[in-house]
């Protein structure tokens, strides 16, 4: 017993030791190339195009001080919160109906088929055409970019249902109409939790699409905005909060995953 | 209070229509169940055995024939036809305590006497302690107690097990048996029960009588007393008589299933 | 039980099911026609012009296949992601492999990989211009930071899940370690590999539109945000179809060759 402990943190402390020299070298190849290499390369232009991690970071906290990085940060959030909101009011219950019932499936189904294939960005002119620049366009294309994972997620949900789950529950006295409600959502639960986060994850990452070509706030915006100043510097910042609110958000979904399904090991799928 | 269960001459066809073909699961298949008894049925794996709970369950309709428990004709499922699982069915987000309550709350029964049926079946297979658990904290053992639990709770008049100890160690399915037997006789009223099952020794151990199905096509094949007294107990195992009795209808199993083999397989129904 | 009702009951299901897919997608194309043919016009010229109807959309989509602009881009767009993917299988697959088989490896670059990853493809079109231009470099650039995380990702778990028996049989019919890697993980965790495969491609082929729409010169992406500054909706619409024509394909296709290759995978063998 003792021994396996050992072993273990052994491990543990192997993999915090090796992760931390592989980033410290990354940091210091970076470094290295952005001091050396690039401005060989591109001269007086390098700084601009190929930044120094702590040139990043300088401008990282510049940004965080002027609450520019905050605001446009919120501007992209909001926009995202709005889409998905929306997703959610109308995935569900159309992914709950047509789940459940084989004829609304396939009347349903083929039009949804049809309009799945479209890339979700491919949406980008036509919706400008439709609201020109502004928030509701941005918000559509968090729409439809969100919208198909979480209505199949719902789909598989309903249709994974265990039969014996619902023969149980007819057979301890539930009438058919009871079933959605008392046996199906539950058990459809967990994936249409994954299915949420799922969007949020592609929301997030749409907004930026979105933003990069019709938005002038939000993060995508401000990333274009640097580009045209040719400030790598900002891009990189930028870019990094991007992920870093991706992160966040997906890790959020997970923990509020394992709060909300306590009756299942591990919370989720 | 119980009810006897009747069959008359039921068949069940599936049809494929990818390639037109017809699969007949059971061949006509009559027999009375008279109320409180204890009935299991044994077979070949694929002749139809689950089918026929099913059937009888109303959760699914028979190509032709009828099924009377009690007075009335089986249109479909209900709550007077309790089921247990082979892979116990319980809802992986109630309690035990809200599995139990399940069938109760669905029939609209009021909150004080659903929490006293509750208190009172866990406290009959002796799950009081873990009202509060998730299915997923339970072991096999306690997962089928669970199930019974909530079956009983609700008052059927008839119960259906289709081989609900399958899932289980040998060793539990022991003990589970014992329970299950205990439970039953101890009951206001001993419920009929028809009771589905692989193993020969179950069978005989647990019933009044045991039917023996062909392969597929089912049919009844024999149908048994079987002559032991109650209460049952371990000590049955080392009867003869109870061994002779063993083999003898395995014999019929197996010259079933080795008939069987040659034709195609019929997957047991979930 | 369940398997065998429905089977029962699709000779009578069938013919219902399939009027209900026609009507669906006559629903959709009747909705479609109203909306652009009925309501908009009602709304003003501008509105109008917004939604084209399906048959002005036919009609474009033949004019600019007729006139070869619509081969010249998508052509543009296939070479892009037809080159990306290539380089992304070359490099995600045997390195998600290796991480996959060794954990030393797997610990120095988690981290690395785990900064990287959430940064999603789209946020790096900017910097890539930066550097590479529009040109097909970037695009290609791009794709291949889209495509690789998912494939090399599903790679490594697929890998790290093998199922131990399967190994450990393996070695006891005298298998070395390196026969193992190749003839029993790799096959094992092919279903993975594949997985990875149709993810990477679709998250790349997204990733591809968008870079072609935000900044290209030429592709099915700056095909129609090139007709919406001329107001052609009706062409932009047209590009969709093929952009969607196109990621269907694509997306069957990998499907085939899946099954093709690997048609002893679950999911191709029960039901």
């Amino acid at each position: 017993m003792a021994g396996r402990g050992g072993a273990r943190t052994h491990r543990v402390g192997r993999r915090l030791l090796l992760g931390a020299v592989s980033l410290i070298l990354a940091l210091l190849a970076w470094q290295g190339v952005a001091t050396f290499l690039i401005p060989r390369l591109y001269g007086s232009y390098a700084g601009a195009l190929f930044p120094t991690p702590g040139a990043v970071l300088g401008t990282g906290a510049e940004l965080v001080a002027t609450g520019e990085l905050i605001q446009h940060t919120w501007a992209s959030l909001r926009r995202v919160l709005v889409g998905v909101g929306l997703v959610v009011i109308t995935a569900i219950p159309l992914g709950l109906a047509v789940g459940s019932s084989s004829w609304f499936r396939a009347l349903a189904g083929p039009p949804l088929e049809l309009i799945r294939p479209i890339s979700p960005l491919a949406w980008i002119p036509l919706t400008l055409i439709w609201f020109g620049v502004s928030d509701l366009q941005n918000v559509s294309i968090v729409f439809i970019t969100a919208f198909f994972p979480l209505l199949l997620n719902t789909i598989a949900g309903v249709r994974n249902v265990e039969r014996s789950l619902t023969n149980a529950a007819l057979t301890l006295g539930a009438e058919r109409r009871q079933l959605l409600r008392y046996i199906v959502l539950p058990a459809a639960l967990p994936y249409i939790l994954t299915g949420i986060r799922l969007s949020l994850g592609l929301g997030w990452v749409a907004i930026v699409a979105a933003e990069l070509v019709g938005a002038v706030t939000g993060l995508g915006a401000l990333i274009e905005d640097s580009r045209s100043l040719v400030r790598s510097d900002r891009i990189l910042l930028s870019m990094a909060a991007i992920g870093l609110m991706g992160a966040v958000l997906d890790q959020g979904l997970r923990a509020a995953q394992r709060r909300l399904l306590p009756w299942s090991p591990g919370g989720r799928l | 209070m119980g009810a006897a269960i009747r069959l008359k001459d039921i068949k069940k066809s599936y049809y494929s229509a990818r390639d037109a073909s017809e699969v007949r699961a059971l061949d006509g298949i009559t027999l009375e169940v008279p109320d409180g008894e204890f009935l299991s049925i044994v077979g070949p794996s694929g002749c139809g055995k689950s089918t026929l709970l099913f059937i009888v369950a109303g959760l699914v309709p028979p190509s032709e024939g009828t099924v009377f428990v009690g007075e009335e004709l089986v249109t479909g499922p209900g709550w007077q036809r309790g089921m247990a699982f082979q892979d116990f069915a319980l809802f992986p987000w109630l309690t035990v305590a809200g599995n139990v309550e399940f069938g109760l709350k669905m029939r609209g029964i009021p909150r004080e006497e659903r929490q006293r049926t509750v208190r009172k079946y866990l406290e009959i297979v002796g799950l009081r302690a873990f009202a509060d658990k998730y299915p997923h904290e339970l072991s096999g053992g306690m997962k089928q107690r669970t199930a019974i639990a909530r079956t009983l709770a609700n008052g059927p008049a008839v119960l259906l097990m289709d081989e609900p100890f399958a899932s289980v160690d040998a060793q539990t399915r022991q003990l589970l048996q014992d329970e299950l037997l205990r439970i039953w006789g101890a009951g206001e009223t001993k419920r009929t029960v028809l009771f589905v099952t692989h193993s020969v020794e179950e069978a005989l151990y647990l019933s009044d009588r045991v039917v023996v199905m062909t392969a597929r096509p089912g049919r009844i094949l024999e149908d048994l007393a079987v002559p032991f007294e109650r209460p049952r107990g371990e000590h049955l195992l080392k009867d003869p008589w109870f061994t002779d009795l063993r083999l003898e209808i395995w014999s019929h199993i197996k010259r079933e299933v080795l008939q069987g083999n040659a034709a195609e397989m019929l997957p047991e129904p979930e | 039980m369940s398997r065998a009702d429905t089977a029962a009951n699709s000779g009578t299901r069938g013919s219902g099911e399939g009027l209900l897919r026609v009507a669906g997608v006559l629903l959709l194309l009747g909705v479609w026609w109203a909306l652009a043919s009925l309501v908009l016009p009602q709304m003003g010229e501008v509105a109008a012009k917004s939604l084209p109807s399906p048959w002005a959309v036919a009609e474009r989509l033949v004019e600019l296949a007729a006139s070869g602009e619509l081969l010249v881009h998508a052509l543009k767009t296939l070479q892009r992601i037809a080159t990306a993917f290539a380089i992304v299988l070359l490099t995600a697959i045997p390195l998600g492999v290796l991480m996959g088989w060794s954990e030393t490896l797997r610990f120095a670059l988690d981290p690395l990989l785990e900064l990287l990853r959430p940064i999603p493809p789209i946020a790096w079109i900017p910097l890539s211009i930066l550097w590479l231009g529009v040109g097909d470099a970037q695009k290609v650039y791009i794709i291949c930071f889209a495509a690789f995380f998912p494939l090399l990702v599903n790679t490594m778990v697929g890998v790290r899940h093998v199922n131990p028996s399967l190994v450990a049989a393996a070695s006891t019919l005298g298998a070395s370690r390196g026969q193992i890697l190749f003839r029993v993980v790799l096959p094992a965790a092919s279903p993975f590999v594949f997985a990875g495969m149709r993810i990477a491609f679709g998250i790349g082929w997204m990733a591809l539109v968008g870079a072609e729409v935000a900044a290209a010169l030429a592709g099915l992406g700056y095909m129609i945000m090139a007709m919406r500054q001329g107001f052609d909706s009706a062409g932009v619409v047209a590009g969709m179809v093929v952009i969607g024509v196109l990621g269907f394909c694509f997306d069957v296709g990998l499907r085939r060759l899946h099954r093709w290759l690997a048609p002893w995978h679950l999911e191709f063998t029960q039901v």
